[in-house]
């Protein structure tokens, strides 16, 4: 049986490709001479590149602008890369960076309406209409995800519960008694959910009316999936963004179910070799790249991910035009993604360091109890924080666990442990341990 | 002022067996002994005969340890002995962080080993009180 697609944007979905080469290369001139002259680090790069906005004459030439990365954000935080003055800003949400300091983005009244033609493109993709009832569950704040999905369900004009996270006992009784039909989380939660709704005694069908999920904010395997739709009888469909980009609205999966589609004419992606920094040929693996065609307080040019996936050219039968990308297979960098919550390293060894006494000998343990990611930190203890009282040594693992809680936004498990009790390779550390399986083998 | 050992350890099966196995192969002597712990790890507290080789070879076995300053004084062993001696810090303000005590064959009186923070101000007090207060040389050689 053929499956049913509804498509949002239809013009800009279901663009014939040569029209939208057109238009992209179109947006990519006006976007490299913007920020050429209104943001300096983008001028700075491009006069050492030798390369001016004049030199982008086909959608190849993009291949000539220097890249940008995290840490680009980082040396020009908060506002450096900004492209408006802050008047014509209306919103700014962040997310952790690999230090102290987040990453944050700046949207103007025109990015916050692309935003929710992209999030409504998303909830359409998995058939949500104005009938519907989304709970949506994603935090609200700083973090994209809630309002993202908050402004695409309002487009719509279906009907947003905006719960945030947490308290499952209460999503439940939301979805039961609200009748919930759309629910919008992250997966490991949404597994979480799925098993609780069924200890519950709650029938699909009978008792909740949920049908579809859209998840995302961090990587699920084939496995996940299955499960989820399994246990309580709806479609997953996966969803992608980062708050560089945008936030929630970059890709996302139709019903098919078969690669998720970038909404292209916003966002143009390049697969690149991470090592050489090539572009690969179209199908091949590799770090995706991004460039934000219309994005006007925050435009980011060839921004590297560090998510490892490939393009597929190949038609969908949904109807879109929009080019896919395969569900994510793993990343370049050492970023964690911990319910949903980005987490590096360095975030961890910044706080270590600062603790005086306390020396960085230190290991990360990432494992998933049931449905949900645990993030415990071995810190051995060095004689420079030793004392024999008990409540000193507690007080210090309370000191050091609320100092990591407040720069990673998540709940972290301290362990104190004997000297040398973290195994040392070849001598170095072994710093991370994770033992979740988050992607398709 | 008697210095007491102070080891960190897990909370991992064996821990304590290798401490006191480490201790006891330098030849040295534990002379009391007590064990504080949580649910992650614990602090193994000893007097033994010969201190600074006790510390040297629990360091050699990679153990986190260190030397406390504790005070070792005699308690009557006979009911209301402990309380009595207690009594002399409560009244003068000395906050107790920990005690641990122990009877030995070749006395009489009970030891009662205190972890304070004035340990000084606490001597004087308890030898005022009439309670007698253990040299380093006594407590090693109990």
């Amino acid at each position: 049986m053929a499956k049913k697609h509804l498509i949002w944007n239809e013009r800009c979905e279901c663009m014939p490709d040569s029209k939208k080469k057109e238009l992209q290369l179109e947006r990519l001139k006006l976007l490299v001479s913007r920020v050429y002259d209104k943001v300096a680090p983008y001028k700075t790069k491009m006069d050492a590149a030798g390369i001016a906005p004049k030199d982008i004459k086909k959608l190849e030439d993009i291949s000539k602008l220097p890249f940008n990365t995290k840490e680009d954000l980082a040396a020009n935080y908060p506002f450096g890369m900004f492209a408006v003055p802050m008047k014509k800003i209306i919103r700014i949400h962040s997310s952790t960076g690999t230090t102290g300091k987040p990453k944050v983005a700046g949207y103007t009244k025109n990015d916050i309406k692309m935003w929710a033609d992209v999030m409504a493109r998303t909830l359409t993709c998995g058939n949500t209409t104005k009938n519907d009832v989304v709970q949506n569950a994603y935090g609200y704040g700083l973090f994209t995800g809630g309002l993202g999905v908050h402004y695409g369900v309002e487009k719509i004009g279906a009907t947003v519960v905006p719960i945030s996270v947490g308290n499952t006992k209460r999503q439940i009784l939301v979805m039961k008694d609200f009748g919930v039909t759309k629910m919008c989380c992250t997966p490991s939660y949404c597994l979480f959910l799925s098993e609780a709704l069924r200890e519950a005694g709650l029938e699909p069908g009978r008792d909740i009316k949920l049908n579809t999920a859209f998840l995302g904010a961090e990587p699920w395997t084939r496995e996940l999936r299955e499960q989820v739709e399994k246990n309580i009888s709806i479609d997953a469909i996966d969803i992608y963004g980062l708050t560089e980009v945008i936030g929630p609205g970059v890709s996302s999966e139709c019903m098919e179910k078969v690669g998720l589609h970038i909404f292209d004419d916003n966002f143009y992606p390049e697969v690149v070799d991470p090592e050489t920094q090539q572009p690969l040929p179209m199908g091949e693996k590799g770090e995706l790249v991004f460039t934000t065609l219309t994005k006007e307080a925050f435009p980011v040019v060839r921004y590297r991910t560090r998510d490892i996936t490939r393009l597929i050219p190949e038609k969908c039968a949904c109807g879109r035009t929009h080019i896919r990308m395969e569900r994510l297979t793993g990343r370049t960098d050492d970023m964690l993604i911990i319910r949903g919550v980005n987490v590096y390293p360095s975030q961890i060894e910044s706080v270590i360091v600062q603790i005086p006494g306390l020396e960085p000998h230190y290991q990360i343990l990432v494992d998933r109890q049931g449905a949900m990611d645990m993030l415990e930190v071995w810190i051995e203890v060095s004689p420079g924080i030793f004392t024999d009282n008990i409540k000193g040594l507690e007080k210090l693992e309370k000191k050091i666990r609320g100092e990591m809680e407040s720069v990673l936004g998540i709940g972290v498990k301290l362990k104190l442990v004997e000297p040398k009790a973290i195994q040392r390779s070849e001598g170095k550390a072994q710093r991370i341990i994770d033992r979740r399986t988050v992607y398709d083998k | 002022m008697v210095k007491q050992i102070s080891v960190f350890l897990e909370n991992k099966y064996g821990r304590m067996a290798e401490a006191t196995e480490a201790i006891g192969e330098a030849g040295v002597n534990i002379r009391a002994l007590s064990v504080a712990d949580t649910s992650d790890f614990g602090i193994l507290r000893c007097i033994v005969n010969d201190t600074e080789k006790a510390l040297k070879v629990l360091r050699e076995k990679g153990f986190t340890a260190s030397a406390t300053p504790v005070v070792a004084a005699e308690a009557p062993d006979e009911p209301g002995g402990l309380a009595r001696l207690l009594k002399i810090p409560r009244d003068n303000n000395v906050n107790v962080e920990y005690l641990y005590a122990f009877v030995t064959k070749s006395r009489d009186n009970a030891v009662v080993i205190l972890r304070v923070d004035e340990y000084e101000k606490l001597i004087s007090l308890l030898e005022k009180g009439g309670v007698k207060v253990l040299t380093e040389q006594e407590a090693v050689s109990l």
